[in-house]
């Protein structure tokens, strides 16, 4: 449903600033990783404010097969 | 006593007599009783039929529960427990016995559904339900969660509000079951298995991750299906990591016990696993600005060391300059020693020597010169004409172009001519002109 995994996106910087923590790396992978670090910060911040949630309810047919129909919020109203 | 009575007034009963008159007494007399004491030698039959005996100190009281009886019990009946039980005395009259015929019983000081949940739960804790090592870690951000609940209650309204307050990333699969009454159980417990059995139908990345099952609060009867062994094991069994959400704060139920984690509400097990989006978003920051401050940090050491190498580059060239100044300095002075105007002047004073030494020379040469020309001009004067004149010869001279006559053919009568003598002059008019020679 989403393009961009924010979970794997959110890793992904996470692993970025871990090899700038530990430091050894050169000044052009170094200024690589930033750029990728920022680009993923905006897709985040982007996946943030878009998120969409979608909600099924599980239905068991006759046969045992399983079939996701969308759920009615309204019904759980009292 | 056998001797003084008489045939007569001697009322003898038969033994089925006399015990029917005493199961009469003993029938109506307690025919509703409650009766206190600890079980002891507790024993159920295929039939179903439980025999055991109630004792205390000093006496026992044999006691039985009939198959139709033991349905209502809650809790496990084991020797050594204290229980009030409630029925009536029967007795048996081909053995002569009587014994307590239970209805109901409960034990001593607890509920009977306490205790039956205090037996469930140490059942399942010794075969390691509640281990922690089986216990799984949650997904972080999960995609997919799955909750197992009524479609129609509390706990899954609950759910919803939490959802929209927070990240909403996340597809949301109920499976709807009853949460209490006749085969609440039984539904939940298939709902936690057909979830997993979803799963091995979904493609991996669009698994279900985590499960949420539970119900809103409620009595300790309306929550029991989540205290039964079917369910516990459906949670144990599930490869799916499950949260227990039943709205019941203060007590643990036995789905709490084994899931892998346990929240107290069904809203506080969303909150779990959906996280506040200012959570995200502060995490966010400050992983940003961490990259930010880590990549100046390092373009910083970089600019260092750039620093640090001119510096040194920097100290270098000025030792290699004073080097050269100091080279210079004993050139300069070496060139200093070597000034053309030095010599210039050096060539002036030898010079001015030497135009002194000509100086001398050229006058001690025009003194000799002099003297010489002295000598010449005395030996001269002796060889002039005029001296010869003193001793008697004269000069003739042609007037008035004052030539010497040599030649008397160039003279003709009349001319003036001029003779000089040694002392004075004559001055005449030729007469007559001789040619000879």
């Amino acid at each position: 449903m989403a393009e961009v995994k924010f979970e794997e996106t959110l890793k992904r910087l996470e692993k970025i600033v871990d090899d700038l923590e530990k430091g050894d790396l050169s000044l052009d992978e170094a200024l690589k990783r930033y750029q990728e670090g920022i680009e993923l910060s905006r897709l985040c911040a982007q996946r943030l404010d878009t998120a969409k949630k979608k909600i099924d309810i599980l239905v068991k047919g006759k046969k045992g097969e399983f079939e996701l129909k969308p759920f009615d919020e309204a019904k759980t109203e009292d | 006593m056998f001797e003084n009575t008489t045939e007569k007034s001697r009322h003898i009963y038969t033994v089925s007599e006399i015990t029917q008159d005493i199961k009469l007494i003993l029938e109506n007399t307690f025919s509703e009783v409650w009766v206190e004491g600890e079980i002891s030698n507790f024993r159920q039959y295929p039939s179903g039929h439980c025999y055991f005996s109630l004792k205390d100190q000093a006496a026992l009281l044999p006691a039985v529960i009939f198959n139709r009886a033991t349905k209502d019990i809650k809790f496990k009946i084991e020797d050594g427990l204290k229980a009030i039980a409630f029925g009536k005395i029967e007795v048996y009259p081909p053995r002569g016995q009587y014994q307590l015929v239970v209805e109901k019983i409960e034990p001593k000081g607890i509920g009977s559904l306490q205790l039956a949940l205090e037996q469930l739960k140490q059942r399942l804790e010794k075969a390691g339900l509640f281990s922690a090592a089986h216990k799984r870690p949650l997904p972080y951000l999960p995609n997919r969660i799955g909750i197992v609940t009524s479609a129609q209650g509390a706990a899954i309204k609950d759910i919803f509000k939490v959802l929209d307050r927070r990240f909403k990333d996340v597809h949301i699969i109920v499976n709807s079951v009853r949460v209490q009454g006749e085969g609440a159980k039984d539904e939940i417990a298939q709902a936690i298995k057909d979830f997993n059995l979803l799963n091995e139908q979904l493609p991996r990345n669009e698994r279900i991750e985590v499960m949420i099952v539970g119900r809103g609060g409620g009595s300790i009867e309306d929550l029991w299906a989540f205290n039964e062994e079917v369910v516990a094991y459906a949670i144990y069994n599930s490869s799916i990591p499950v949260i227990s959400a039943v709205g019941h704060e203060r007590d643990w139920t036995v789905a709490d016990l084994v899931a892998d984690l346990r929240a107290p509400t069904p809203s506080a097990a969303a909150e779990l696993i959906l996280p506040k989006k200012e959570d995200l978003s502060e995490k966010l920051q400050f992983l940003t600005s961490n990259l930010r401050r880590l990549f100046l940090d390092k373009a910083l050491n970089f600019q260092e060391a750039i620093d640090e190498l001119q510096h040194r580059l920097n100290l270098n060239i000025t030792h290699e300059l004073e080097l050269n100044m100091n080279r210079l300095g004993t050139a300069g002075k070496k060139l200093a020693l070597l000034n053309p105007a030095v010599l210039i002047q050096q060539y002036k004073i030898k010079t001015a020597d030497l135009a002194k030494q000509i100086y001398i020379r050229t006058l001690h040469f025009v003194k000799l010169k002099e003297s010489g020309f002295i000598k010449a001009a005395e030996k001269l004067s002796t060889l002039s004409p005029l001296n010869i004149l003193s001793r008697g010869y004269s000069i003739t001279f042609k007037m008035p172009e004052a030539e010497v006559v040599k030649d008397a053919g160039n003279i003709r009568t009349g001319d003036i001519v001029k003779t000089k003598l040694h002392k004075g002059d004559i001055l005449s008019q030729v007469m007559e002109v001789t040619k000879n020679g």
